[in-house]
């Protein structure tokens, strides 16, 4: 349980990344999922990919909404602020986050429930609106903490432990977050960390709104024949587009893969995603192409993943709200307070 | 006999919405400002953009009464709609002015008025081609008239004309054509009335502006930097006075660069969480919304009582519930505001009088807010958000620093300072907080509702729980004397007998009680401008026998307010209530309290 703290003794000879940090920096308490949960390797893959990103922990916000997803920010980054909100709302907390402070990282979880029924709308807006931030939704079609009923992205026709079939259609996050804008758009599962690291690089490192769908079974409530979101289906019907390496910008570029597969990808922080293709006609910066693929594979019951789509241009709501470069929460009276001079001649004009 | 009076009557303008007349309308009160003449104006209106009856009431008055009277002197009956309530709230001797191009049956008036017809559609068809411009300057035309029956000067007008069309001079000079016309024609065909305004020196440097701006001017003043709102009547004004506000002062020089951030939410929710998010994040953030709104944020309200996290909320109160009055003005969110949230939950309300103390208490909420760590809502209505009201000048101390209350920093924690986000350190209730990405390795938490002990760490245990909300109730109790205390007028004779009220009822209850004290009812009076109640609310009630308790709700909100907080025998507290969703009166109050003062008396006389 999280109440039992971590031994804070590391190993002398434990790697440090650039910052001095070692993996152990980026950890958080222990799990209280239950054993097998896929929700616990995307925590991990999240510290992997903050270690290898060399990130301050301390400058990334994490925020979820409700749910066993919503637990996991206690999880991981143990020395960065959270926020466990309402269930569904963490995208307007997150977006209110983000205004006050510009330079940190953002970092929302959440899962099916929070994000596809009660909070579809939330989700919907502060993708639209391409606030910064990575939105992670670890996607197991079930809710867990109300022990097993379906959620809105369970797929039609999909049985629940119980046996009970679903006959309302599943939502797909990753079409819709194409529809509302999102400018990094990817899916991958939770057991499939070379995939799943290099994609949440590459997200932490985008600017704009970020969105991975991730698949993740629950071994509790649905990992059973008959569930399109346990181990075995997922590892059956996984269908990756690409693989990915991200390469920071102070870093040289080493092509890995033959000419002619690999597409590099250069985002606004300098950072190169080296782009390894597996379908061969796929083309991540095709929205509409994205979209018209994902639909056609999801038809024959494939799970499409891989970096879907990339806006390397993209445009974050502080740009579009043209906000001062530094963040708001460090302005002083000075800054804000027009003073008495600035009131007589408001006062002037109300006579 | 037709009513006479100088500087002391009540026109009311009826109207269709859309018609172009608010402006007209406006101007008529703002020209008799302009003499010197406080007015007091209300718009009474429908939830509607065209169409639908609206109304204009302007109080003139020198002795400065800024609430209704009550009653209607001078009738501009514009809106045959509404003709025959319209001519029924005419009061005895009073007046009637009307569109007399198409003739009305003898048994369309009254024969204890006096009526004054003007051919305003035939004379505007005569002058204009463009049905847009019939229509518009009709609305000018009878302005001239009015200006010429009540000796308004009319050289004030055409100066307010030039004002609102500056740099267009055809518009000026046809409007001005228009506005003459109407003038001229009550010189060649009717007489002035017995209703006069002249020149006076009694609005002295006061300023006339809408409790919204005002509202929206505190926001900016107390530091304000994120904005997150959805459109709700009549709470939608605040925020884009607040953007306009900003676009003019927050602009950072050499960049034109923006020191603010305002989204328009998908909806409330989304809106108050943005308000959470930003608070969290050390930024200053408000909302505006009206009641239905707060029905929608309360999951979020009661989660920043309980994680301490800082919000404003200003809530421009209006008759419920969704589709409800949108147009009509309340006192009626004081409960849900106040108690909002799951779990045991309270929130501080500031009750402001007028716009001045919109800016004041809107710039103050912000301070109080990360001071207390908590939801402090700012308690408009819909009559002072909407009607511009003449209030004193904005006042602002430029030695003044926004109280970011009690944040660790780098260097507090550097040093060594304990800290625990729930913990205890003052004695006054009020933790220690840091902003995210403060420290690599100190100061860093989880924020949940509850769960958690002092220094945030998950804890389902009874007694962690139960000492986080005595704790809360200590910072409760500490937020009694940091809230603006109320103020108290007392009789020119002692008394037994005491009023309280709030909010906008203010102006009418200080009229009434003047009137009550000519008629020898003596009663002392406070004004409650914040909850939770300071000390002097509750040594008011101890010190008087029987106390009304004037509001405009059904349910006497602040009463039961009283009552719960203070723990007061409610048969110490009547009721004085008003809500029909138009704002109380003068008349109404001292009538209501004369007939419950004199009733009570009655009883121990009867018993002689």
């Amino acid at each position: 349980m999280t109440y039992i703290t971590k031994p804070q003794l590391h190993h002398p000879k434990l790697a440090e990344n650039a910052l001095g940090y070692t993996r152990r920096d980026y950890e958080g308490s222990v799990s209280t999922l239950c054993a097998g949960c896929g929700h616990d390797s995307i925590s991990a893959a999240i510290i992997q990919a903050c270690y290898e990103l060399d990130l301050p922990p301390h400058r990334i916000a994490k925020l979820s909404g409700i749910g066993c997803s919503s637990k996991t920010p206690d999880y991981f980054l143990g020395n960065s602020h959270g926020f466990n909100t309402v269930h569904g709302r963490m995208p307007s907390v997150l977006t209110g986050a983000n205004l006050a402070n510009r330079d940190l990282i953002y970092l929302g979880v959440s899962g099916d429930g929070d994000s596809a029924s009660i909070g579809l709308g939330q989700f919907a807006h502060s993708i639209r609106r391409g606030v910064n931030m990575l939105y992670i939704v670890e996607n197991n079609g079930v809710y867990g903490l109300t022990k097993g009923q379906f959620s809105a992205t369970s797929d039609k026709g999909s049985k629940s432990k119980k046996g009970v079939v679903n006959h309302d259609a599943g939502i797909d996050l990753v079409s819709l977050a194409l529809q509302m804008g999102a400018t990094f758009v990817a899916r991958s599962f939770s057991g499939d960390k070379a995939q799943l690291v290099p994609l949440i690089k590459a997200a932490l490192s985008h600017r704009g709104a970020a969105f991975i769908d991730c698949v993740s079974p629950c071994v509790q409530f649905n990992n059973h024949p008959g569930s399109t979101k346990s181990y075995d289906y997922v590892r059956e019907h996984n269908e990756a587009v690409n693989r990915m390496d991200l390469i920071p910008h102070r870093d040289a570029i080493t092509v890995d893969y033959a000419p002619g597969e690999t597409v590099p990808v250069t985002q606004h922080d300098g950072s190169v995603l080296q782009l390894h293709k597996l379908a061969a006609h796929y083309d991540p910066s095709d929205r509409i192409g994205a979209l018209a693929y994902l639909q056609s594979r999801q038809a024959l019951g494939e799970i499409v993943t891989g970096l879907l789509f990339l806006d390397p241009e993209a445009r974050d709501l502080h740009e579009n709200l043209d906000t001062v470069s530094a963040p708001l929460n460090t302005l002083t009276e000075r800054e804000l307070t027009p003073g008495s001079a600035a009131l007589a001649r408001l006062n002037a004009s109300l006579r | 006999m037709p009513l006479e009076a100088l500087n002391d009557f009540v026109v009311k303008f009826a109207n269709v919405n859309g018609s172009g007349s608010a402006s007209a309308n406006g101007m008529f009160a703002k020209a008799i400002l302009r003499m010197g003449v406080p007015v007091a104006a209300r718009n009474i209106f429908p939830s509607n953009i065209q169409g639908l009856p609206t109304w204009f009431e302007v109080r003139i008055t020198e002795a400065g009464h800024l609430g209704r009277r009550g009653g209607v002197d001078l009738m501009v009956a514009m809106n045959p709609q509404t003709w025959d309530r319209d001519i029924a709230e005419i009061e005895p001797g009073g007046y009637l002015f009307y569109d007399s191009t198409k003739p009305l049956p003898l048994s369309k008036f009254r024969e204890d008025i006096t009526v004054l017809g003007v051919p305003l559609t035939a004379m505007c068809n005569a002058a204009y081609q463009l049905p847009r411009e019939r229509q518009l300057f009709k609305n000018i035309i009878y302005v001239g008239a009015l200006a010429a029956l009540l000796d308004i000067e009319i050289g004030v007008i055409e100066t307010l004309l030039s004002e609102q069309f500056a740099g267009k001079e055809r518009l000026i000079k046809a409007n001005v054509a228009a506005l003459h016309m109407g003038r001229d024609y009550v010189a060649e065909h009717l007489n002035p009335l017995r209703l006069r305004v002249q020149r006076a020196d009694k609005v002295g440097d006061r300023i006339y502006v809408e409790g919204n701006a005002a509202a929206a001017l505190g926001a900016v003043y107390g530091g304000a930097t994120v904005c997150a709102w959805y459109p709700i009547t009549p709470s939608t004004s605040l925020a884009e006075a607040f953007t306009g506000y900003c676009e003019d002062l927050r602009i950072e020089p050499g960049t034109d660069k923006a020191r603010y951030a305002i989204v328009q939410a998908e909806d409330e929710i989304a809106s108050i969480g943005i308000v959470i998010g930003a608070g969290w994040n050390g930024a200053r953030a408000f909302t505006a919304t009206s009641g239905p709104g707060i029905s929608l944020m309360t999951e979020f309200i009661g989660l920043s009582y309980f994680a301490e996290i800082p919000a404003v909320i200003f809530d421009v109160q209006r008759g419920g519930p969704s589709t409800g009055m949108p147009t009509r003005t309340q006192q009626a969110d004081l409960l849900a505001a106040a108690y909002s949230g799951h779990g045991d939950s309270k929130h501080p309300l500031l009750l402001p009088a007028d716009p001045g103390e919109c800016f004041e208490m809107g710039s103050l909420a912000f301070d109080l807010a990360d001071r207390l760590q908590t939801t402090i809502f700012v308690m408009l209505d819909l009559d002072i958000g909407m009607n511009e009201w003449l209030t004193r000048p904005f006042e602002w101390d430029d030695s003044r620093q926004l109280d970011r209350g009690k944040v660790m920093t780098y260097e507090d924690l550097e040093a060594g300072r304990d800290f625990g986000r729930y913990l205890e350190v003052d004695g006054d209730g009020i933790p220690y907080r840091t902003y995210p990405g403060t420290h690599p390795t100190k100061g860093g938490y989880f924020t949940r509702g509850t769960s958690r002990n002092p220094y945030a760490r998950y804890s389902e245990e009874g007694s962690v729980y139960v000492g986080n909300m005595e704790r809360l109730l200590r910072k409760f109790d500490t937020a009694r004397g940091l809230v603006p205390a109320p103020i108290r007028r007392d009789a020119k004779r002692a008394t037994r007998d005491g009023v309280i009220f709030f909010g906008s009822s203010t102006p009418a209850v200080h009229e009434a009680l003047d009137d009550l004290e000519h008629r020898g009812l003596h009663l002392d009076a406070l004004r409650v401008r914040a909850y939770p109640f300071p000390d002097e609310v509750f040594a008011f009630v101890a010190a008087h026998e029987r106390i009304f308790v004037i509001e405009q709700n059904r349910d006497g909100q602040l009463r039961t307010l009283l009552i719960n907080e203070g723990d007061i025998d409610p048969s110490r507290l009547t009721a004085v209530l008003h809500y029909d969703g138009t704002p109380i009166t003068a008349r109404f109050i001292s009538r209501a309290v004369e007939a419950l003062m004199t009733d009570r008396r009655q009883v121990p006389e009867a018993a002689e």
